[in-house]
């Protein structure tokens, strides 16, 4: 069959069962945009290109399938860096196909030229240049495979003008292969055999459950293994949901702004069990400092993570749920083959440690100041919102303290229902997350929390969600200020204020909604705030923006100052006792 | 210099021939911080396979970070650290070192003792090359410095592993029991 290039790619997007573009063209990508429309993928027409990359994370996040976006060279490819990069951190699947000038002007500084391959080398897993349209179905095949494959991540395909418009006998691809391209699906029965010695030796042992938990879809796997084990969860920023905060092993967040129990519980173990989770800086503090006496577990699909940062007494390297299955069956054989006559090991025996948790969870709850009647607290919005919905609703959030906050007190009994910016903290994430979110799940509400200076950064997507009939909501904790820049300033620049007012009213938030054909709500007292919300879940034909006008003063607590050790957290504006 | 020494291990990796592998590579290098010392790659009796040889400094990083890191790269089918025992080294130098009457026949005396040969002269000056050990040409280069050197390139170490150990050449992705 005789076809374009641009026939071909759209062809192969198809048949890696692509459903969703989102993108924005321009010249060097014009040839792939008009068999587009005889396709049946649809296509999503962002405002910006950074717009349609965050989409395609947030598609990618709650869908498990890899986001696509498609842009132009040069200037739509640069655009797109943002979201890559972010994608590389968040290990979220994504292909973005860039167009690039005629492979007779590469080089010469053409008109919309840039070297985005070389520009993305190092914030890809891989990508790759198409120089010939007889490979384009080869190579969409295998950025596919690469992307969703081992830890995921993104790839981009960068296709010249004239490689779009050559004429080529089209050919379904090969299957893939690519000699250098190797991840370990099975942990090593000598590895799993070690690590369940360990647990069943473990005093005071904790799950220290990271993100990998969620991509290999292993929720459900985790669920049994605690059952099993009787050991308390932690769940980082990037695997909120992935055990349900509901559950009394659920310790919640660790980490810079973790709650005391979380943190408290890791530092103190003698047994860590990281489970797709990477000893992240803001988790661990001060590296030499953190669990200082517990030995270490720790499962990830990617060898390069294993003793980055910890070195590990155990390694067990293999899909996330295929690990966390063979501890559980592992578990049973080791405790059956160890037991005494009428002796049970598993659950693990480990009251006292459970007891001492528990201790710490009544002293040191996650708490904010309910006194002052007259302002709204970031805190309550966001636990007013969490109470207000069903079950599943999809929660984004942007970066900053309302990430924090959100992360902290919505209430996360779902997995796949967070999606955020975790490694690379790109603020204005929340908006275009958001709107990918409802496209790969029309089914759920779609909130975000966002704060006033993200919601600036990205807020022109809304009318993508008008246009494109995508209603989400978006909850803006407008508290005037580069919030968290604003809390470092005043703990650790003697409330010397640089650069981070923002102001209430600039712009006008309502008039913004509205002029971008959504609804538009202000509340500037308490009172307001549950009525408010009740309005915005009954509206689901436009996306709602809500200026909720928080309290200018709050900060996020508990707090371990960067780079101190985690036996250093600030429970609260009053220090530990708080 | 011995300390130095301990540094360096040498990393030998196939990858797929295909254009922009070196930018690949050493981008890796750049963006996590670690060190080259030497890096030379030629393709192999496969066109569509080349070896990299790499001595790395550990001091930037532990040398499994730097294979497992390497190893990701989609472009890079096999690598592994060669241990020196295992391993066959060579370098190549030229090298133009100042000779009048006097100092000539002394300096071709060295070369050839090492193992060298000339590969051009002048009036005031000899160029050489020798072919062998990082340690030999470390010696050479030496002995010749008295005589005042004008110029050097030094290839990089090349290296291949010893035919009875390349039955057990690993991708060392799951070489992880040993972290020292």
């Amino acid at each position: 069959m005789e076809l374009t290039g641009a026939q071909a790619l759209i062809k192969s997007l198809e048949h890696q069962g692509v459903e969703v573009i989102f993108g924005l063209p321009g010249g060097a990508i014009l040839p792939v945009y008009d068999p587009l429309l005889e396709s049946t993928i649809r296509h999503i027409l962002v405002r910006h290109e950074q717009g349609a990359g965050h989409m395609a994370e947030g598609y990618a996040n709650v869908t498990g399938r890899a986001g696509v976006a498609m842009v132009t060279s040069g200037p739509g490819a640069t655009n797109i860096v943002t979201p890559l990069a972010n994608a590389m951190m968040d290990s979220t699947p994504l292909v973005v196909v860039t167009g690039q000038v005629p492979t007779t002007s590469i080089g010469t500084d053409a008109f919309q030229e840039c070297d985005i391959t070389g520009i993305t080398m190092g914030i890809t897993k891989h990508n790759w240049l198409v120089k010939d349209a007889n490979d384009i179905s080869n190579t969409i095949a295998e950025a596919f495979y690469v992307a969703t494959h081992g830890r995921p991540g993104p790839v981009l395909v960068d296709i010249p003008k004239d490689v779009s418009n050559d004429l080529i006998d089209y050919a379904e691809p090969d299957d893939v292969s690519l000699p250098g391209f190797k991840y370990i699906s099975e942990p090593d029965p000598e590895a799993v055999r070690q690590a369940c010695k360990l647990i069943l030796e473990a005093k005071r042992p904790v799950f220290y459950v990271g993100g990998g938990v969620l991509k290999s879809r292993a929720s459900e796997a985790l669920k049994i293994l605690v059952e099993q084990t009787g050991i308390p969860v932690v769940t980082t920023l990037m695997a909120r949901g992935a055990f349900p905060d509901d559950n009394p092993l659920c310790l919640g967040m660790p980490g810079m702004h973790g709650n005391y129990t979380a943190v408290t519980a890791i530092q103190q173990s003698d047994l860590l069990i990281a489970l797709g989770s990477r000893f992240d800086d803001r988790v661990t503090g001060k590296v030499s400092e953190f669990a200082k006496h517990a030995k270490v577990i720790h499962a990830d699909i990617d060898a390069a993570e294993i003793g980055k940062v910890r070195v590990p007494d155990v390694a067990l390297i293999g899909e996330c749920r295929r690990s966390i299955e063979e501890l559980t069956r592992g578990l049973t054989e080791s405790a059956s083959q160890l037991s005494k006559p009428n002796e049970n090991l598993l659950p693990l025996d480990i009251g006292d440690w459970i007891n001492q948790i528990n201790s710490w969870k009544e002293t040191y709850p996650l708490s904010y100041d309910k006194s002052e009647s007259d302002t709204i607290k970031p805190q309550y919005v966001i636990e007013s919102i969490s109470n207000l919905q069903e079950e599943g609703t999809i929660v984004v959030s942007g970066v900053g303290q309302h990430q924090m906050w959100a992360s902290q007190y919505w209430k996360f009994n779902n997995p796949y229902s967070w999606v955020n910016s975790g490694g690379l903290g790109t603020m204005g994430f929340a908006v275009p997350a958001a709107i990918g979110a409802k496209v790969g799940r029309p089914d759920k509400a779609v909130w975000a929390i966002d704060g006033d200076g993200c919601f600036q950064m990205t807020a022109q997507e809304l009318i993508t969600s008008s246009a494109e009939n995508i209603p989400v909501k978006i909850a803006i904790l407008n508290n005037a200020y580069l919030g968290m820049v604003r809390q470092w300033q005043q703990m650790f620049y003697e409330e010397r204020y640089s650069e981070v007012y923002l102001s209430p009213d600039l712009p006008d938030y309502v008039k913004w909604a509205e002029a971008m054909g959504c609804v538009g709500f202000r509340v500037d007292t308490p009172e307001e705030v549950i009525p408010t919300i009740e309005k915005a879940n009954e509206i689901n034909d436009k996306s709602v923006v809500i200026d909720f006008r928080t309290d200018i003063t709050e900060k996020v607590f508990p707090m371990v100052p960067a780079g101190k050790s985690n036996d250093e957290i600030i429970v609260g504006p009053f220090g530990k006792k708080s | 210099m011995s300390e130095l020494k301990n540094r360096h291990h040498i990393i030998t990796a196939l990858v797929e021939n295909k254009a922009g592998v070196l930018a690949r590579i050493a981008g890796l290098f750049a963006r996590r911080g670690f060190n080259i010392y030497s890096l030379a790659v030629a393709p192999t009796h496969d066109p569509d396979i080349s070896r990299f040889t790499i001595v790395v400094d550990v001091e930037s990083a532990p040398l499994h970070q730097i294979v497992s890191q390497l190893d990701k790269l989609i472009n890079v089918v096999e690598i592994k650290e060669l241990d020196p025992t295992e391993a066959l080294e060579r370098e190549l130098l030229l090298t133009t070192v100042n000779a009048d009457s006097r100092s000539r026949s002394e300096i071709i005396q060295i070369v050839s003792a090492l193992g060298g040969s000339i590969v051009d002269a002048g009036i005031s000056h000899i160029t050489v090359e020798l072919a062998g050990t990082p340690d030999t040409i470390d010696t050479l280069e030496e002995l010749l410095r008295s005589f005042g050197i004008v110029a050097t390139q030094r290839t990089g170490r090349v290296a291949l592993p010893k035919l009875r150990t390349e039955n057990s050449f690993e991708t060392g992705s799951r070489n992880f029991k040993v972290f020292n």
